[in-house]
C-alpha cells in the first residue's frame, strides 16, 4: 500500500485494512477492512460478539491487532496507544463512560489535554471553550458539576465534549443509544447532524436497524468477526440488514393471548432510601400476576437496580410492604426469597456466578444446605454433580464438564446456567434483570424462549429491561421507572413507543420536571 | 504542674510537632499511592529502610542531605518494586504490600550485619540540629513550639503544601486523582496508567522512606531494628482519618502526636498506671481514628482494584 | 505486556510454578551471600545441613515447623476468605496468655483433661481477639489488615504488663516471664529426650481437619464462596457477615494454638520472646502453600528448615542468619508471581 499523496481518493479520512485479533480459540476480528469518507456518519451493524467493540478498541489503541494495519489521514497509525489516536484526532464515546464519577465534567474534559508536567492548569480558559462547544453542538451541560450529579444522558454528552474538546476529526460512538430515552437518542442524532456539517467523519456502532437506517450514511455490517456487507443507506432495508447480521430471518418472540390470574408478587407503599439518604424508591405499587410478562421500562439508574435488590432480598424496604405467593417478605432473609423466586441477576459474572468456583459449586448455590446435596453438614457432591450435569444438559450448555471454572465461560453459557439453577425448580415467579444485556443474537433468543415458556405454564415473570423493542415484545403489561416511581401498568393494548419514551423522560409523573 | 497546665506549655506542642514529623512523611507517602488507586502495606518495611539507607550513608561519611536523598531513593526503589508487582501484574496488593515489609525489614537486618559485622552497640552519628527560623521563632509559645525544629520537620511541613498543590492545581495531580478514581478514564485520555500509578507508589514510597530517615537522623542518631515500631501502620490509620486530603492528614499526624506527647508527660506525674497502656495509646487511637471515620471517608474508588489494559 | 486468563492450566505449571518461585528466591539470596564475601554454594550447604543433616537437625527443624503450621493454617483459611489477618501474633500471645493463667495451678486437673482444656481455653482467646477486627470489618468497613497490625502491639503491650505485673514469675529474678506451667499441662515428647513435642502432631491433625472443612462440609463452601465473590454468595442466600465470623472464630482459634503449643510443648512459660515472629512468617507459609492446608504441612518445614538451617549456617559461615528471613520474604514475593502465571498467559504485545 502506498500514502495518501498518490492518487487515493483524498476524502478517505480512516482506513482499516486486514484487521483480526484472536482471544484464545475466538476469532474476534477476522481480516476486517473498511474506509471512513470525510464527513459522513458510518454504521457499524452488528449483533453482540460480531466483533464491532474489538474493533473499535483495536482502533482506539486499548488492544493490539495480530495482524492488519490502520490509517489516519493517510499516516499509519501506532497500534496499541490511547495517545497515538487521539493524537490523530480520533475520538471515542465508550458504551461505558470512561469518566471519574467524583470529579467535575471539566477535570473529567481536561484530563490529558495539558502538559503532565506544568505548574498550573488553565481553568479559565478551559470553562470558556468547553460553553463554547456545548452551545455550537447543543451539548449543554455544566463544567463544575461532579459527573455523579448528571444523568446518564448528560454523561453522554461530556464523553462528546471530550472528544471535540481535543479536536477530534473521526468520532466513534459504541452503541450510544442504550441508554438513552427515545427523545434522547433523537436530541443525540441532531447533535450528530451537526458533527458531519462541521466536516467531522462518524462511526456509529450499533444493533439496532432502525437507528442505524436513520442516521448512517453507508453500513458495514459485521458477522462473527467479519465484514459481510458495505452498502449505502440509501435504499437498504431493515429485512435485508437483519439477514445479513444474523446469517438467517430471525422472528420476533410472539407472545399469544393468554388470561392473567391471581397476584403472586405484590408490592405496595414500598420507599428505599440510599445510603446518602436519597429515596431510591418512593410510594412504588406494583403486582406481577399468574402468567403474565410484566415489563418494567425506564432509563438506567432511576431505580432499576434498586428495586431488583429489593425484590432479590439484597435490600429491606424502609416503609411498604412486599408479598411473595400471599407470604409476607417485607423483613424476609434472602434464603427464603431464593426458595420461592426464580431470580435472574443483571450482573452475570458480579452477582449471579462465583467465576472463581466450579460449575457445580454455583449450581447449588442456592441450595447446599438441604437435602440432597448436604446431611448434617456435609456435602455430597456426587449428588451435586448429577444435578449440575442434568443442568448442563437441560439448558444446552456448552462446557468442557461440571468441574470447569465457571470464569472461563461465554456470556452466553453463564446465563444458560444462571437459568438452569433458578429456573430448573419452575418456580411460580421469576425476576429477570436485563436478561439479555451483552449476549449474542443466539443466546437472547433462548433466554427468552424459556422465560415465554414459564408464562406458558403459568408462572409470574417480573422483567427489568433497558431495551424497549425487547420489552415491547414480551410483555403484557409494561410499567415505567422514572426517579425511583412506578406509572401505572399500561396493558399490550396500549403500548406506543412515542408515549412509553415520554414517560422514560419522566413526563406524567406529577411532580417531577421533566428530564434535561 | 497538673494534667491540664501540660496542654498550654510550648514545649508539648513543640514535641507534638517532633513527634509528627516522620507520621507525616509518611501518611503523605501512602497518600499518593492510595490517591492513585494503590494500597501501599509496604510501609512500615520501607521506613525502616530509609532509617536505614540514610542514616547509613552519613555513617559512611556523606552529609545529611546526601543521606536523605538516599533513603528517598531507596524507599523509590521498593516502591518500584511494589508498583511493578501490582500495578501491571495485578497482584493482590495486601499480600504484596505485606511482602514488601518482611522483605524490606529483612534485607535492612542482613545488610546491616554485614556491613557492621563487629559493632555490638549501634554507631551514631550527628543528626540534624534544630534550626531557630529567623522573626518567627520570637512569636510568643508558637516560635518555641513550631519555629525551633530540624529542617527535616521543615521539609514535612512545605512537601504536605507541595503535595496539595500538586495534587489539585496541577494536570499532573489531576492525573493522579483519576486514576485513582477510574483508571479507565485516564486511559481513554492517552494518559499511561501503569507509568502514572508505578510513578505515584514511588514518589510515595520515597516521602516513606525519608520518613523513615527523620528517626535515625533528626529525632534519633542511630540505627535500631525495631525503630519503626507500628508508625507504617498508624500512617495508613492516618490516611483515613484524613480523607485522603493533604492538609486533613496534616492535622491527623499533628493531633495524634499531641496526645502520644501528652501520654508521655502524663505517665510522669499519674502514677499507679503500668506505662504499656500509655504506650498502647498510639495504637487504640489509630483504631479508634478508622472506626469514626470509616464511614464518611470519601476513598479512592479504584483503591486496590487493579486495572488490567483493555480488559473490562 | 497484556495477561491473558488461562482456559486451563497445565499440570506442570502447579509444579514448576513453586518450584520456579523458590528457585528465583534462592538466586536473590545468593547474590547476597557472595555480597557478604560467602561462597553460596558452600552457604547453601550448611543450611541444609543444619536443617536436615542428622535426626537432632531434623527434629529441631519440625520442633520449629510445628507452630509454623498452626498460623499458617489460620492465614490459609482466612486468605481464602478474604479475610486478611494479619493479626497472627497477637492470637499466638494470646493463647500462650490462656495457657499460662489455667496451666499454672489454676486448674488443679489431670493431664488428658487439662491439655485439650488448655488448647480450647487458648484458640476462644484468639478467636475473640480476630472477633473484634473482623466485626469492624463488616459493621463499618474498616480495614482488617490495618486493626489486626495495629492490634499486634497492643496485645504485645498488654503481655508485657502482664509478665511484669499480674503473672510475673516471683521466683523469675526480676526477668519478664511468667511461672512454668503444672506437669499435667505440659504435652508429651514424641522421642524422649529430644524437644519435638505433641504439639506437632495436633498441628498436623488440624492440618488435616481444615482439609476436611474446606472440601466436605458447607462451613468450607460457604467460606471459599465468600471469599471468591461476597456479592455473589450473598445474593444466593449466605449470610456473608456470619460466614465472615465463622472464618474469624477457625483463623483466630488456630493462630492462638501456636501460642498455647509454645508454652505446653516447649517453653514451659511466657516471654515476650515466646514468638520471633510466627504470627507473620505464618502469611508466608499460606501463601507458599497456595493456602491449601495440607501444603501448609510441607510449607512450614521449609520455612522452619531454612531459619533453623540459617542459624547453624551463620555460627559457622559467619553470613548473618537473617539471609533466612531475607530468601523467606523473596519466595513469599516470587510465588505470587508465580501463581499468577498458573491463571493467566502473558503475551508481550
Amino acid at each position: 500500500m502506498t500514502m495518501s499523496d498518490d492518487g487515493r481518493p483524498a476524502d478517505i479520512v480512516l482506513r482499516l485494512a486486514g484487521i483480526s485479533k484472536r482471544f484464545g480459540d475466538l476469532r474476534a476480528n477476522d481480516d476486517i477492512s473498511l474506509e471512513l469518507r470525510r464527513g459522513e456518519v458510518l454504521a457499524l451493524l452488528g449483533e453482540n460478539g460480531a466483533g464491532k467493540t474489538t474493533l473499535m478498541n483495536i482502533l482506539f489503541g486499548h488492544y493490539v491487532a495480530d495482524a492488519g494495519r490502520i490509517e489516519a489521514f493517510g499516516r499509519p497509525l501506532l497500534p496499541g496507544s490511547p495517545r497515538a489516536a487521539l493524537d490523530a484526532g480520533i475520538g471515542m464515546v465508550h458504551q461505558h463512560f470512561t469518566l471519574a464519577d467524583n470529579l467535575t465534567v471539566q477535570d473529567n474534559i481536561v484530563l490529558g489535554t495539558e502538559k503532565l508536567w506544568s505548574w498550573r492548569g488553565h481553568t479559565a480558559r478551559a470553562r470558556a471553550r468547553i460553553a463554547n462547544l456545548a452551545a455550537d453542538f447543543g451539548l449543554a451541560v455544566d463544567p463544575a458539576k461532579r459527573i455523579a450529579d448528571l444523568s446518564v444522558g448528560e454523561r453522554q454528552r461530556v464523553e462528546i465534549l471530550k472528544a471535540l474538546y481535543r479536536e477530534a476529526r473521526i468520532l466513534i460512538l459504541d452503541e450510544p443509544t442504550a441508554v438513552l430515552t427515545p427523545q434522547e437518542s433523537e436530541a443525540l442524532f441532531a447533535t450528530l447532524k451537526k458533527l458531519v456539517a462541521n466536516g467531522l467523519s462518524i462511526i456509529f456502532i450499533s444493533h439496532k436497524l432502525n437507528e442505524v437506517l436513520a442516521v448512517s450514511d453507508r453500513i458495514v455490517v459485521l458477522r462473527q468477526g467479519r465484514v459481510v456487507a458495505t452498502r449505502p443507506t440509501q435504499g437498504a432495508t431493515s429485512a435485508d440488514l437483519a439477514e445479513l447480521m444474523v446469517g438467517r430471518a430471525v422472528p420476533m418472540p410472539k407472545i399469544e393471548p393468554q388470561a392473567a390470574g391471581a397476584e403472586l408478587l405484590v408490592l405496595s407503599g414500598v420507599r428505599l432510601v440510599g445510603p446518602e439518604g436519597r429515596a431510591e424508591l418512593d410510594d412504588v405499587a406494583l403486582a406481577v400476576r399468574e402468567g403474565e410478562v410484566h415489563g418494567l421500562a425506564g432509563v438506567s439508574g432511576n431505580g432499576q437496580a434498586a428495586l431488583a435488590d429489593l425484590l432479590c432480598g439484597l435490600r429491606r424496604a424502609d416503609a411498604g410492604s412486599f408479598r411473595l405467593l400471599d407470604q409476607d417478605m417485607t423483613g424476609a432473609e434472602t434464603a427464603s426469597i431464593a426458595r420461592l423466586m426464580g431470580r435472574i441477576p443483571e450482573d452475570r459474572h458480579a452477582v449471579g456466578l462465583i467465576g472463581d468456583m466450579s460449575i457445580t459449586e454455583n449450581m447449588i448455590a442456592e441450595r447446599y444446605r438441604a437435602a440432597p446435596f448436604a446431611r448434617h453438614r456435609l456435602i455430597d457432591w456426587r449428588a451435586a454433580r448429577r444435578f449440575t450435569q442434568d443442568i448442563i444438559a437441560g439448558f444446552d450448555v456448552r462446557c468442557p464438564g461440571p468441574q470447569a471454572t465457571t470464569r472461563l465461560l461465554s456470556g452466553g453459557n453463564m446465563q444458560k446456567l444462571i437459568l438452569g439453577r433458578e429456573l430448573s425448580g419452575e418456580p411460580r415467579i421469576i425476576l429477570a434483570a436485563q436478561p439479555t444485556r451483552g449476549l449474542d443474537i443466539g443466546a437472547v433468543a433462548y433466554v427468552h424462549e424459556q422465560l415465554l415458556a414459564a408464562r406458558r405454564r403459568g408462572a409470574g415473570i417480573l422483567l427489568i429491561s433497558e431495551d424497549l423493542d425487547e420489552l415491547l415484545s414480551l410483555s403484557d403489561r409494561i410499567s415505567v421507572i422514572y426517579r425511583g416511581r412506578l406509572s401505572a401498568a399500561l396493558p399490550r393494548a396500549e403500548f406506543d413507543v412515542g408515549r412509553i419514551g415520554l414517560m422514560m423522560a419522566g413526563h406524567g409523573f406529577d411532580g417531577a420536571r421533566h428530564a434535561a | 504542674m497538673d494534667a491540664i497546665e501540660i496542654v498550654f506549655t510550648a514545649s508539648l506542642w513543640a514535641a507534638a510537632i517532633r513527634i509528627a514529623s516522620p507520621l507525616i512523611f509518611a501518611t503523605l507517602g501512602e497518600l499518593i499511592c492510595e490517591r492513585a488507586g494503590v494500597l501501599n502495606l509496604g510501609i512500615e518495611g520501607i521506613m525502616t529502610v530509609g532509617a536505614f539507607t540514610g542514616w547509613f550513608t552519613v555513617y559512611m561519611g556523606g552529609d545529611l542531605w546526601t543521606g536523605v536523598m538516599v533513603a528517598a531513593l531507596s524507599g523509590a526503589a521498593f516502591g518500584l518494586l511494589h508498583g511493578l508487582l501490582v500495578v501491571p501484574l495485578g497482584l493482590s496488593q495486601h499480600v504484596t504490600g505485606i511482602g514488601i515489609t518482611l522483605l524490606a525489614t529483612a534485607l535492612t537486618s542482613y545488610v546491616y550485619r554485614v556491613a557492621l559485622p563487629e559493632v555490638t552497640s549501634p554507631p551514631k552519628i550527628d543528626p540534624f540540629q534544630p534550626w531557630a527560623v529567623p522573626i518567627f521563632s520570637d512569636i510568643p509559645f508558637l516560635g518555641s513550639a513550631l519555629f525551633n525544629q530540624t529542617p527535616l520537620t521543615y521539609l514535612a511541613f512545605v512537601s504536605v503544601a507541595l503535595v496539595a498543590y500538586v495534587l489539585y492545581r496541577t494536570p499532573l495531580g489531576l492525573a493522579v486523582r483519576m486514576v485513582g478514581e477510574n483508571p479507565a478514564a485516564v486511559e481513554a485520555q492517552g494518559i499511561d496508567v501503569t507509568v502514572l500509578r508505578i510513578g505515584a507508589v514511588m514518589v510515595g514510597s520515597a516521602f516513606m522512606a525519608v520518613g523513615g530517615a527523620f528517626l535515625t537522623m533528626s529525632a534519633f542518631n542511630s540505627f535500631y531494628f525495631d525503630m519503626v515500631n507500628g508508625r507504617g501502620w498508624i500512617a495508613i490509620a492516618l490516611v483515613v482519618f484524613g480523607s485522603w486530603r493533604p492538609g486533613k492528614a496534616l492535622l491527623g499526624a499533628i493531633l495524634f502526636a499531641a496526645f502520644d506527647a501528652y501520654q508521655l508527660r502524663l505517665q510522669q506525674i499519674v502514677a499507679g498506671i503500668p506505662y504499656q497502656f500509655f504506650l498502647m495509646l498510639p495504637y487504640v487511637l489509630s483504631i479508634l481514628a478508622l472506626i469514626t471515620m470509616a464511614r464518611r471517608a470519601g476513598y479512592p474508588r479504584a483503591l486496590m482494584i487493579p486495572y488490567r489494559k483493555g480488559e473490562r | 505486556m497484556r495477561l491473558e486468563p488461562r482456559v486451563e492450566t497445565p499440570f506442570y505449571l502447579w509444579i514448576a510454578a513453586p518450584i520456579a518461585a523458590i528457585a528465583a528466591s534462592l538466586v536473590i539470596a545468593a547474590l547476597l551471600v557472595m555480597w557478604a564475601g560467602a561462597e553460596p554454594f558452600a552457604v547453601f550447604g550448611l543450611v541444609a545441613k543444619g536443617a536436615l543433616g542428622s535426626q537432632f537437625a531434623l527434629l529441631e527443624t519440625l520442633t520449629r515447623a510445628t507452630p509454623l503450621i498452626f498460623t499458617g493454617l489460620a492465614a490459609a483459611i482466612a486468605f481464602r476468605a478474604r479475610l486478611w489477618n494479619i493479626g497472627g501474633e497477637a492470637q499466638l500471645y494470646g493463647g500462650a496468655v490462656l495457657a499460662v493463667l489455667l496451666g499454672t495451678g489454676f486448674l488443679p486437673l489431670p493431664a488428658p483433661v487439662l491439655v485439650p482444656l488448655l488448647f480450647i481455653a487458648g484458640a476462644f482467646a484468639g478467636a475473640l481477639l480476630l472477633l473484634g477486627p473482623t466485626m469492624l470489618k463488616t459493621r463499618f468497613g474498616v480495614d482488617e489488615v490495618v486493626t489486626t497490625l495495629l492490634l499486634n502491639f497492643i496485645i504485645l503491650l498488654f503481655v508485657s504488663f502482664l509478665l511484669e505485673g499480674p503473672l510475673k514469675d516471683p521466683m523469675g529474678l526480676g526477668w519478664p516471664q511468667s511461672r512454668r506451667v503444672i506437669e499435667a499441662a505440659q504435652l508429651p515428647r514424641i522421642i524422649e529426650g529430644k524437644r519435638l513435642h505433641l504439639g506437632f502432631v495436633i498441628a498436623i491433625a488440624m492440618a488435616a481437619i481444615v482439609w476436611f472443612v474446606n472440601a466436605r462440609t458447607t462451613h468450607g463452601y460457604e467460606m471459599r464462596a465468600v471469599g471468591f465473590n461476597p456479592k455473589a454468595a450473598r445474593f444466593a442466600g449466605m449470610k456473608v457477615d456470619w460466614v465472615m465470623m465463622k472464618v474469624a472464630l477457625f483463623s483466630g482459634g488456630l493462630a492462638a494454638m501456636a501460642g498455647v503449643s509454645e508454652v505446653t510443648g516447649l517453653k514451659g512459660n511466657l516471654t515476650l520472646d515466646l514468638s520471633p515472629g510466627f504470627g507473620y512468617s505464618g502469611i508466608v507459609v499460606a501463601m507458599l502453600a497456595m493456602l491449601h492446608p495440607l501444603g501448609v504441612v510441607a510449607a512450614s518445614i521449609f520455612v522452619a528448615a531454612m531459619f533453623v538451617g540459617a542459624d547453624a549456617m551463620s555460627r559457622q559461615a559467619g553470613v548473618p542468619n537473617y539471609i533466612a528471613h531475607v530468601m523467606v520474604a523473596t519466595a513469599l514475593l516470587t510465588m505470587v508471581v508465580g501463581m499468577l502465571f498458573t491463571r493467566f498467559r502473558v503475551h508481550w504485545r
